[in-house]
């Protein structure tokens, strides 16, 4: 029956732009967290940062006098830019132009005297999703495996990670860092793992995929022996590469992502494995990140066909390199949801209960909320609980205590909360 | 269900929106070519503000007698809302994705009298701001072609 009272209050809601409160572009998320409140952690393992938007101040981080200057040349004053990067502007259309504005920029007020502007952008989208703890990664600087300078990845790497661990995780603690490491110079990745392992606030080690390195080679076993004896994870973070001539043929950015994420992660994992890494570092823990699960079960699948068939070339391998994969750790992001059934089969495959981590991606244009994971009808409530946060927590060894706030007090706090 | 007014509807561009929030419920309510839509505030794929996205004409591919693709153009005839969270595109005027049927905006009732317009607000207490797309369901076959022209 169709009541006509007089006009409540209505409230008229603002398109979402580029300037919009982190917060309440994602109330709606908030409104969702409301589901999960009670889970006892959550852990975001990849976030980002555009450091773009704020490469003159990382850049004064920069220890190589001849590339800071080349930076500072580059820059003439301006506060953002990419100097020095090959993350081609232009060549990325993540943003559909302009369709996604988290993805384009992030013009939001920040608040005078609350800690470095970045810091408040993502504890607001943490609290706003109702995360804990978030890893931040870089973005353009993704693509410095493929520099042809290879001194650029190393002092660059090194200015971003000293930025994160000296200026942003200071102002804001539930930031946590997995080193960059400049693959390209292997004794180098060793000191730096050497010197960060025992910082608070580093709590694992990363390679770019997006590189020709075979992972195998033998100047990279002292790097994983170094990591092995800490104790901390190492992982591998894909990312697309539009300029590889085979990618070169899509002519649509989403073509190419779709392939060029998986297709880095394809190539380092079977080398990871044809070459029987896993049996000679036992303790290592290995992770992959990004790229999403459908691209697992194939590789799992083509991989124990060959090796039945070729065992002489992987003679390092003891067990099938599915079995090998089964132990390792993925993150979820970005979650294929098209065919559940389908879905579910992936996450049976690859052990999700223990083996699958939490990844928002946020802001990227691909992100995924919790909800992404509490709403997928076949997974139990322990294994919700395990991907969203209490597998990361034994993995990377972190407390298992909420530290976000609750989901009612942020929405109140933007005047979103309605009984 | 209790019916609201949205305003007049000179206060609507065309194409145009307007959305609201009335007791918790978020409705975009749209224009398009005179006519007016509305829809609940909740992309189907992960639950986002999808009446809050930028709004374009839909793209479609040129594609001549010979079948040769020269480029794409915007339609004339479909406005599609952006959802900001993802970038899925919904047709205005049907609340469709424009790949796939199986994938829709929850329609809400409106009608316009004496140049405003009224929308009738679910009777809900909490509106569902979760995903629902799953896949589950067969896509349709699919229309031949997507130009304007076919
Ligand atoms: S939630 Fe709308 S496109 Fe994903």
């Amino acid at each position: 029956m169709l009541e006509r009272v007089a006009q409540p209050p209505t409230r008229e809601l603002a398109e979402i732009t580029t300037r919009t409160d982190t917060r309440d572009y994602l109330a709606h998320a908030t409104k969702q967290a409301r589901s999960y409140d009670d889970y006892e952690v959550i852990v975001d393992i990849d976030a980002h940062v555009s450091e773009s938007r704020f490469w003159a101040e990382i850049c004064t981080y920069i220890e190589n006098d001849v590339l800071k200057q080349m930076a500072e040349g580059m820059m003439q004053g301006a506060k953002s830019g990419n100097a020095l990067l090959n993350s081609a502007s232009g060549i990325s259309f993540q943003a559909v132009s302009g369709r996604i504005p988290h993805q384009q920029n992030n013009l939001e007020e920040v608040e005078p005297g609350a800690g470095h502007g970045f810091a408040q952008n993502m504890r607001r989208s943490m609290d706003a999703m109702g995360i804990d703890y978030q890893v931040v990664f870089p973005s353009g600087m993704l693509l410095l495996g493929m520099h042809p300078m290879h001194d650029v990845e190393l002092h660059v790497s090194n200015a971003f990670n000293r930025w994160i661990i000296e200026r942003i995780i200071p102002d804001e603690p539930r930031l946590l860092c997995l080193l960059y490491l400049p693959f390209h110079s292997p004794d180098l990745c060793v000191q730096l793992v050497e010197k960060y392992a025992h910082i608070p606030g580093v709590i694992g080690f990363s390679v770019s995929c997006v590189r020709n390195n075979p992972v195998y080679h033998p100047s990279y076993m002292k790097l994983y022996r170094a990591v092995e004896a800490t104790g901390k994870p190492l992982v591998f973070h894909t990312a697309y590469n539009w300029t590889d001539p085979s990618f070169a043929q899509l002519n649509r950015f989403g073509a190419m992502h779709a392939l060029s994420f998986s297709h880095y992660n394809l190539i380092h994992l079977t080398n990871w494995l044809f070459n029987g890494l896993p049996d000679r570092f036992p303790k290592l823990k290995v992770v992959w990140i990004e790229g999403g699960l459908a691209w697992i079960p194939y590789l799992m699948q083509r991989l124990d066909h060959e090796i039945l068939m070729r065992p002489s070339e992987a003679p390092g391998l003891k067990r099938l390199p599915s079995e090998y994969i089964r132990e390792m750790y993925f993150t979820s992001q970005p979650l294929e949801r098209s065919n559940i059934r389908m879905l579910q089969a992936t996450m049976e495959t690859i052990n999700a209960e223990t083996q699958l981590l939490f990844a928002s991606d946020w802001p990227h244009w691909d992100f995924d909320p919790p909800s992404a994971i509490t709403t997928l009808p076949f997974l139990s409530d322990t294994a919700k609980r395990n991907i969203l946060g209490l597998n990361a927590a034994k993995l990377f060894n972190l407390p298992v205590k909420r530290v976000r706030p609750r989901a009612e007090d942020v929405l109140a706090s933007r005047g979103n909360l309605v009984s | 269900m209790t019916e609201v007014s949205a305003g007049r509807v000179d206060a609507f561009a065309d194409p145009g929106r307007k959305v609201i929030e009335v007791g918790g419920i978020e409705i975009g309510i749209f224009q398009f070519k005179g006519a007016f839509t509305a829809f609940e505030n909740i992309c189907p794929h992960l639950g986002g503000p999808v009446c809050q996205g930028l709004m374009l004409p839909r793209t479609v591919d040129d594609v001549t007698q010979d079948n040769v693709n020269l480029a794409r153009s915007f339609s004339k005839t479909h406005h599609n809302v952006i959802c900001p969270w993802h970038g899925m595109e919904f047709d205005i005027s049907t609340g469709e994705h424009v790949t796939t049927k199986t994938l829709r905006l929850r329609k809400v009732p409106v009608r316009v009298e004496d140049g405003e317009v009224f929308v009738t607000v679910p009777d809900r207490k909490h509106q569902h701001v979760h995903a629902w797309f799953t896949g589950e369901r067969q896509r349709p076959p699919r229309e031949r072609g997507t130009s304007d022209r076919t």
